[in-house]
């Protein structure tokens, strides 16, 4: 789109940019990345009332310009460096009028690098609300530049932002918030001489930054190293001195602009909520309730839609079927694309719903308070508090729970939790340990209350948790901390969930998830359907001619001669020689060639399994025939010793492969997706197998 | 006396720090000398605590609070 005018909005967190961001642009934006970075860019357009289209850049919420993190040092590389693409013709720092004082820190260091800006002062319904009086004229006549009231919630003011905008200076006409020259004033001096820089405060912050930023060279960033050295530059000390110099500014104009009443110093309704939900004894059983009900409709709500998902993939293949000749396109399309998609699109429900608590939780300023009170116990194990969230969204599904981390700002937090959550007992796995559980543990009670089928279940489930939080504490020892680790937060007032941006996130993770995990599904299930289709050399063509005999034609009904023959093609196809060749490593184990096929065809998506198993001991249907399933595994003998396959140590020793295997094309996808680098899912296919292959083993051999 | 000291709902002065690093982060968030702080809450655990300073609510570890010395 042909853009007029680049306006970047920048403010701290929770101070409703995002909702201004929404409502300037509608739903006319798009998620990409910063080039070279992982950080989502957010941009959008806006008509403006002159008819200009300008582009909106959404940059990261951040308290000041020195970043504590990636997403937020995306910030000052976009303001300051006026070689990037995109950089902004404007600026818009959204300022919370509840809450001023700490807010205008950032609004001094982003007027202080003289780019045009203008201040949209938000939530002004709030701070009248609590009598907070803000002389607005006097306000924007200190600071130098426009000051709109807005309420982005309610959508006041937005017209008169957009006029601002249209008519906002093209040069920077902000007064001086602080000296900048004088913390370091040689030092200033000989960078903006030597790199012909104009700004002493973009000057200064390259002395600060010059090791993170991108966008100098080497070369420079020694040069600037060596100026500090000839000066005596602390960098620390420096920020402590200009940090406290602003607040002095900071104090001085906001006792002239603006009077809060004793009475705002009450409890507030935020601290009253906040003693329910963060009491010592409720406060964390109703968080326990609030996790118990979300995972409960994760699988209540989403049954009905995955259901209708999965019934209508079946009717499309069938209908395709019918429509399409036979032969082995059709095949390809019908059963191995479409049958992949399939595969990827039930789990939209699961997704969509997980990600519209979340995004509830996050809105309401709850997610927060369940930082607050877990992050002791989460701190001893190498997690931190916000972990809590995706490791219980992992019972639903790893992949949106692993997409959700990015509220972690800790690297060495968010990667242990992203290494662990696929060890929490996703849905997926629910088929086969229902499945097998029903082939071993007799259906009955002990002490009159447990079922032992119940109990063994659950056991897999408790199982699974202490595993994650074993094996993150075995990263924590092994990962080394890139940044030092703090927990200064602020805890935001609780506000009502905006709805239509609960809404908005639920398309937009489908969305992602879908085009994202997608694209790997698909390719993987062509691979696995070409190789359970097709065999080597003409073993194929002997199997039908084989059958086509009279000894069968005649005595089998056409039903079962179909069945037979599928099931010893199946055993002669490349996956079935795949079969055959793995058997000597996962004998140990005690599983034999087909239960190998089923391992290596479920590395797509575990509930594959079941199917597999279904396909290998030649019975028609999925998952929905499993009793038949189960019926075929019961009585199936080892053709040499005559007892039973599925003895009580093979069903625990597969159960324990699956517990542990990353056998999940979505969760590799989106572990890749979200750490952008091959090693992240590499690591954690390779822990989690040999965790599998070992505990499987142990298994077995304690059980045989 | 250290902020991690200060009970439950009494009002103390910011001072200085005795941690350079961390003072920096702090500061940012407001929290700097001369500022009145005052605990608000203690987590079910013991630990973190949340704090009103500058006009809202920070939230921050007991380790974190014990290098923030009050007048």
């Amino acid at each position: 789109m042909k853009t007029d005018l680049r306006v970047a909005l920048v403010g701290n967190p929770n101070t409703g940019k995002s909702t201004l961001f929404n409502t300037l642009t509608g739903l006319n934006q798009k998620i990409g990345n910063f080039p070279g970075v992982t950080v989502d860019k957010k941009t959008g357009y806006c008509t403006l009332p002159d008819g200009r289209t300008a582009e909106i850049i959404d940059l990261p919420g951040t308290y000041s310009l020195y970043p504590k993190s990636q997403d937020e040092s995306i910030v000052f590389s976009i303001l300051a460096d006026k070689s990037n693409p995109l950089t902004p013709d404007l600026v818009v720092v959204i300022l919370d009028a509840t809450n001023l004082k700490r807010n205008l820190l950032l609004y001094t260091q982003v007027a202080d690098l003289k780019i045009p800006v203008i201040v949209a002062l938000n939530m002004m319904d709030l701070a009248k609300k609590s009598n907070i009086s803000i002389n607005v004229h006097l306000f924007a006549k200190k600071l130098g530049v426009p000051v709109i009231p807005v309420a982005a919630r309610k959508g006041e003011g937005i017209d008169k932002l957009k006029e601002a905008i249209t008519f906002a200076n093209k040069i920077a006409l902000q007064e001086e918030s602080i000296d900048v020259e004088s913390i370091a004033p040689k030092l200033i001096a000989q960078i903006t001489k030597e790199f012909a820089i104009d700004n002493s405060y973009y000057a200064l912050q390259l002395a600060h930054q010059h090791e993170t930023i991108k966008f100098i060279t080497p070369t420079q960033s020694e040069r600037i190293e060596e100026i500090e050295k000839e000066f005596s530059f602390h960098s620390q000390k420096a920020q402590a001195a200009e940090t406290i110099a602003r607040y002095n500014f900071i104090n001085d104009l906001l006792y002239d602009t603006v009077k809060i009443p004793e009475t705002a110093k009450d409890e507030t309704l935020s601290n009253k909520i906040d003693k329910i939900l963060t009491h010592r004894v409720f406060g964390l059983f109703i968080f326990l309730g609030i996790l118990l009900f979300m995972f409960q409709s994760i699988f209540s709500w989403s049954a009905y839609p995955m259901e209708l998902i999965a019934d209508g993939f079946v009717w499309v293949q069938s209908a395709l079927h019918h429509l399409l000749p036979a032969g082995p396109l059709t095949g390809l399309v019908v059963d191995g694309v479409i049958g992949g998609l399939s595969g990827v699109m039930v789990f939209i429900p699961q997704i969509a719903i997980l990600f519209a608590f979340i995004s509830i939780l996050e809105d309401t300023g709850y997610m927060s308070r369940v930082t607050f009170m877990m992050d002791k116990l989460m701190r001893k194990v190498g997690l931190n508090g916000k972990s809590v969230v995706p490791l219980i969204g992992g019972f639903a599904c790893a992949v949106p729970s692993i997409m959700s981390t990015r509220t972690i700002e800790n690297w060495k937090d968010r990667m242990i939790t992203i290494m662990v959550t696929p060890l929490v007992t996703c849905s997926a796995r629910l088929p086969i340990y229902i499945l097998l559980i029903g082939l071993v543990v007799p259906n009955r009670n002990v002490w009159w209350l447990f079922n032992l089928q119940g109990l063994a279940l659950t056991g897999m489930y408790v199982f699974s948790l202490i595993s994650a939080v074993v094996v993150a504490f075995a990263f924590k020892l092994v990962l080394k901390g890139r940044e030092r680790g703090y927990f200064i937060m602020e805890l935001p007032v609780y506000r009502m969930p905006r709805w239509n941006n609960v809404a908005y996130s639920m398309y937009e993770r489908a969305k992602t998830f879908v085009l994202q995990a997608g694209k790997v599904i698909i390719a993987i299930s062509v691979i696995l359907w070409v190789l359970a289709s097709y065999g080597p050399g003409d073993r194929f063509a002997k199997i039908e001619k084989k059958y086509s005999q009279p000894q069968y034609a005649g005595y089998l009904s056409a039903d079962e001669l179909g069945r037979q023959i599928r099931s010893e093609k199946l055993e002669n196809s490349y996956a079935g020689v795949l079969g055959h060749a793995i058997e000597p490593v996962i004998k140990p184990l005690g599983f034999d060639w087909k239960i190998g096929i089923a391992l290596i065809t479920s590395f797509a998506a575990r509930e594959v399994f079941v199917g597999t198993m279904a396909t290998i001991y030649s019975v028609q249907g999925d998952a929905e025939n499993m009793e038949t399933v189960q019926h075929k595994m019961k009585v199936a003998k080892d053709p040499e010793t005559g007892r039973p396959v599925f003895s009580l140590a093979v069903a625990f020793s597969l159960m324990m492969f699956y517990a542990f295997a990353m056998q999940c094309a979505s969760t590799v996808a989106v572990v890749y997706r979200e750490t952008k680098n091959w090693r992240w899912p590499a690591i954690q296919f390779a822990y989690m197998t040999v965790l599998a292959y070992t505990a499987s083993f142990i298994a077995y051999t304690l059980l045989k | 006396m250290t902020l991690s000291e200060l009970k439950q709902g009494a009002i103390g002065i910011v001072k200085e720090f005795t941690d350079l690093e961390m003072s920096v982060k702090l500061m940012e968030m407001g929290c700097l000398p001369g500022e009145q702080i005052t605990i608000a809450r203690v987590a079910p655990l013991g630990d973190p605590i949340a704090v009103n300073v500058s006009g809202y609510q920070l939230s921050l570890r007991k380790f974190e609070a014990s290098t923030i010395i009050l007048q």
